[in-house]
């Protein structure tokens, strides 16, 4: 499915380019959106640390429309990677050639050294896991039994449920906090339970490497957090690694060890998010006016649009003028 | 899920029991059971395993055969409508029966031939059209009607052109019937069940994978681009063999893997209670067909289309009435 059509309820609301910026809230020299010359300074490939999954040279199209060409990237192990940029950057479709959902057109997306097309898919499956943007829910299944499909790559044509299977399904039951929902109907769930159950499911699967293709979409902001929660102590408790597509700026950089910026099917900047996360980069990848201050509840950098400036100006006005009638 | 299973066979039994008891010389159920273990009369002998078991082996294999097939096709669609019957397939074995009927002449193993060969060019065709990224369930159940009502045009075509002793014997077969079933069929139809049901309990699993959708199953290791079409051809094989033995029985593997589901209450395709119910619903319908009118044996064909249509509206109502 082309990515990024789906209705995006987790974006910021952001502004309008039409919408003159007020002179004087962006105190520094804004760069020209679309060129990404003057950022190179923060592209540093960190080619020495240490990455289990890495895409090399890779160039991606859906058919015949080109969505990447001759894309390098390396997720750094045992980091939080969250990749960033406007609807059809690029960022889903980069996730889901690192999943071996989408073959590259040239190049190759390496696990561990090999190419990931090469090796078997159940072994694969036992290493690295994917949360799809869309998935099924069957007929009539109950969170159990869903829960419980993570475990196919761990059996095999004859061997049954294991209590190693039980154990691993009740571990991810508790780590998303759905144990008591475990015969409940899938489709009786709210949207927020619902996505805990996905995570259960591909948590079961039991991979040090963990892909999520925009996990918060469709939750509302309370579940939001709680599924980002949830990835932050997955990756703090183990060996993980987890990559995820998010939407949300300031919850990136909020939650991101790593975060990589694209446009165009480029990347434009990758680093620690107080590198990546200035007005400069916010302008250049979104072409969105900003200023970015600390956030108060953690200290990471937190984008503050400015563009809405004047409208909001007029609509308070407008307030005005309809309460003082 | 066992318990309905064995209650399904049971009741298969039954029916085939009571098949074979019936008819113009009537044969109690006590003494068809002792001429099956080989302990009748001469005469009795003949009549059950040479006239009346056949037919009802046939009938047992094919439903069998359907409903397993639609229990495939309904799985790899995410949709109850996604049924061999209406995507297609059927009517492609059809056209390819009728051609050969119709047209070429040949013989009933070359009508049955020219059946799986159409059921086979039909899948490819509908598989090949439905492909490109995307959710592929519907658009191969939309492209497979548009395929069915091309190919049903051809039919009619065929039918009005030739002469009218062959279009009378293609219509008959259109109609699907288990009439005249001797071991010729039950025997072929035996053999490919042996070959393409152990074949098709190896894809299980899989299959099961794919009720999650296409991206889901592939990151849970399901080789989707190699499990998919393996899976097409195990169960066009299944419908091909059942449509070229009796002709297209309509709605037996569309209802088939529904029924099932609704008894077992169990997730997955479902294959084993689907294949019991498809072959109990088949023998079922042809033990109707042959005694609900005193003048003699209606087409299979018509009792599943009258009770499976009656079935569905039945469903989409109560369906409705729930989620409304």
């Amino acid at each position: 499915m082309a990515e990024d059509v789906v209705t995006d309820l987790t974006k910021p609301s952001s502004g309008s380019d039409t919408v003159p910026a007020e002179p004087g809230a962006v105190d520094r020299p804004l760069a020209s959106p679309g060129v990404a010359a003057p950022l190179a300074a923060f592209s540093s490939a960190t080619p020495d640390v240490p990455t289990r999954l890495e895409a090399k040279g890779v160039s991606l199209a859906y058919d015949d429309r080109v969505i990447s060409e001759g894309l390098d990237l390396r997720i750094p192990a045992g980091s939080f990677t969250v990749i960033v940029g406007p609807n059809a950057c690029g960022k889903s479709t980069a996730l889901r050639a690192l999943a071996r959902m989408l073959k590259p057109k040239q190049g190759s997306v390496l696990l561990d050294g090999q190419v990931i097309s090469s090796l078997p898919a159940k072994q694969v499956a036992r290493t690295l896991g994917l949360l799809p943007q869309s998935s099924v829910v069957p007929d009539g299944i109950t969170v159990r039994d869903l829960v419980g499909r993570g475990r196919f790559p761990h059996q095999g044509l004859l061997r049954q449920w294991s209590s190693k299977d039980e154990s691993a399904v009740q571990h991810a039951l508790a780590a998303t906090g759905v144990s008591d929902l475990e015969n409940r109907f899938v489709d009786e769930l709210s949207g927020g339970q619902r996505q805990r159950v996905w995570l259960a499911m591909v948590l079961a699967q039991e991979t040090e490497l963990l892909l999520l293709d925009e996990p918060t979409t469709f939750l509302d902001i309370t579940h939001q957090y709680e599924v980002l929660d949830l990835c932050a102590e997955l990756r703090e408790s183990g060996d993980r690694t987890l990559v995820a597509v998010l939407h949300d700026l300031n919850q990136a950089a909020r939650y991101a060890t790593h975060i990589i910026a694209m446009k165009q099917g480029q990347i434009v900047a990758q680093g620690p998010p107080a590198e990546v996360v200035t007005p400069e980069l916010v302008e250049a990848v979104f072409d969105l006016k900003c200023v970015v201050v600390p956030d108060p509840a953690t200290g990471t950098p937190m984008v503050v649009a400015t563009g809405r400036g004047e409208r909001s100006a007029a609509a308070k006005a407008h307030a005005a003028e309809l309460t003082g009638r | 899920m066992h318990v309905v299973w064995a209650i399904l066979a049971a009741l298969s039994l039954i029916v085939a029991v009571i098949s074979i008891g019936t008819g113009e010389y009537p044969i109690s159920p006590s003494e068809v059971i002792r001429t099956l273990l080989g302990d009748g009369t001469q005469g009795t002998t003949f009549i059950v395993e040479t006239l009346r078991m056949p037919r009802v082996i046939c009938a047992l294999l094919v439903g069998g055969a359907l409903g397993a097939s639609g229990a495939v096709f309904q799985t790899l669609t995410h949709n109850p409508l996604g049924s061999p019957d209406v995507i297609g397939f059927t009517w492609g074995a059809a056209t390819g029966a009728v051609l050969q009927i119709a047209i070429l002449g040949g013989g009933a193993f070359a009508v049955s031939g020219s059946a799986i060969l159409g059921g086979l060019v039909t899948a490819f065709a509908v598989y090949g059209l439905s492909l490109g990224h995307g959710p592929t369930g519907s658009r191969l159940i939309l492209i497979g009607i548009g395929i069915s009502a091309l190919l049903a045009a051809v039919t009619t075509f065929l039918l009005a052109r030739v002469e009218l002793g062959s279009a009378q014997a293609a219509r008959i077969w259109l109609t699907g019937s288990l009439n005249g079933r001797g071991w010729e069929f039950a025997v072929p139809m035996l053999v490919a069940l042996a070959i393409l049901l152990p074949l098709l309990a190896l894809l299980a699993k899989p299959l099961t994978m794919l009720e999650l959708g296409d991206d889901a199953a592939r990151a849970l290791g399901v080789e989707v681009d190699k499990i998919r079409p393996a899976l097409i051809v195990v169960a066009v094989g299944l419908c091909g063999c059942a449509t070229a033995a009796v002709g297209p029985v309509p709605f037996v593997a569309l209802a088939a893997p529904q029924l099932a589901r609704r008894l077992t209450r169990a997730t997955g395709p479902g294959l084993v209670a689907a294949t019991l119910m498809g072959a109990l619903l088949l023998a079922g319908s042809d033990l109707l067909a042959q005694r609900l009118l005193p003048t003699g044996g209606l087409p299979v064909g018509v009792m599943t289309g009258a009770l499976g249509g009656a079935y569905l509206i039945w469903l989409l109502r109560n369906e409705w009435r729930k989620t409304s």
